[in-house]
């Protein structure tokens, strides 16, 4: 990656920084305000996806494959949590019946 | 031309998103959700990161999102009367226009395809176009300076594989 390709250059990177802001607080509306624990997973993702951008958005402007690395890192990592979250989901509703992150109370005092 | 594209991926992933965050079904926001991946590849495709986008379609798209409708299928709602709208049962409705429209999208790409030209286009495509890829990059950026993390990262998933799989399992422990 010696030179920026021709591409990008008439997108400015403002509009990058914005559109993963926007995802992020979509992704954090997501997770406070929904009680189904796998539109809570969604929302992570959909988070963990505008932060990924950003990085890749970043790294290509500044014409340096070190943030897309990052990014492949952060995908493994993404893959992992789903499979143990999901695998806590299905545990959970095995035992009460129910994924609704609310009903889940019995440490709370 | 290139900024209407991308204001048009942005625009679709945005109102994918926000069907995901108020969708009542959650087999709808799962589907979105594969609308906003794709937006998410295209994205990427655009800003020059052509490695990337395709890990974002077989990591996000083929495993992560598999993922999740293995989820809601596993706790589906069937039967709960109270939450009649998570059914997952189907039936199937507007066969007719479903096949119309298969046929004529079909016979629009046919006829499309009949009129072009492919004999002489295919004998200089690949001459003319200026080849710009960043996976040898980051392939010898892998292997090099970051080869720790890389391992470490293999470790990481076959622990979560394991782990995965002992959590789900049926035997009481």
């Amino acid at each position: 990656m010696q030179q920026i390709p021709d591409v990008i250059r008439e997108i400015p990177l403002n509009y990058y920084v914005w559109f993963s802001a926007a995802l992020f607080c979509i992704g954090i509306i997501g997770v406070l305000t929904r009680r189904n624990a796998i539109i809570i997973f969604m929302s992570v993702e959909l988070m963990l996806n505008s932060v990924n951008l950003l990085l890749v958005a970043f790294s290509s402007y500044k014409a340096d494959p070190a943030g897309q690395i990052f990014v492949f890192f952060i995908m493994a990592v993404a893959a992992a949590e789903v499979a143990v979250g999901l695998a806590i989901i299905v545990m959970i509703y095995r035992n009460i019946q129910t994924i609704d992150v609310g009903l889940l109370n019995k440490l709370k005092w | 031309m290139i900024p209407f594209v991308f204001i048009a991926f942005i625009v679709l992933t945005v109102i994918s998103a926000c069907v995901v965050l108020w969708s009542n079904n959650v087999l709808y926001a799962a589907f979105s959700l594969l609308l906003t991946f794709f937006g998410i590849a295209a994205l990427y495709v655009l800003v020059g990161a052509d490695f990337i986008a395709i890990t974002q379609l077989l990591v996000y798209v083929g495993g992560i999102l598999v993922l999740l409708l293995f989820g809601v299928m596993l706790t589906n709602q069937n039967g709960n009367k109270e939450n009649g709208k998570n059914d997952i049962i189907g039936t199937n409705t507007n066969r007719l226009i479903g096949f119309a429209v298969a046929f004529g999208l079909f016979a629009l790409l046919f006829f499309t395809f009949a009129k072009a030209n492919f004999v002489n286009i295919q004998s200089n495509l690949f001459e003319s176009i200026e080849t710009f890829s960043t996976t040898q990059n980051i392939g010898v950026l892998l292997m090099t300076d970051f080869v720790l993390p890389f391992e470490v990262s293999g470790v990481l998933l076959m622990a979560t594989l394991i782990g995965a799989a002992y959590l789900s399992s049926k035997t009481k422990v």
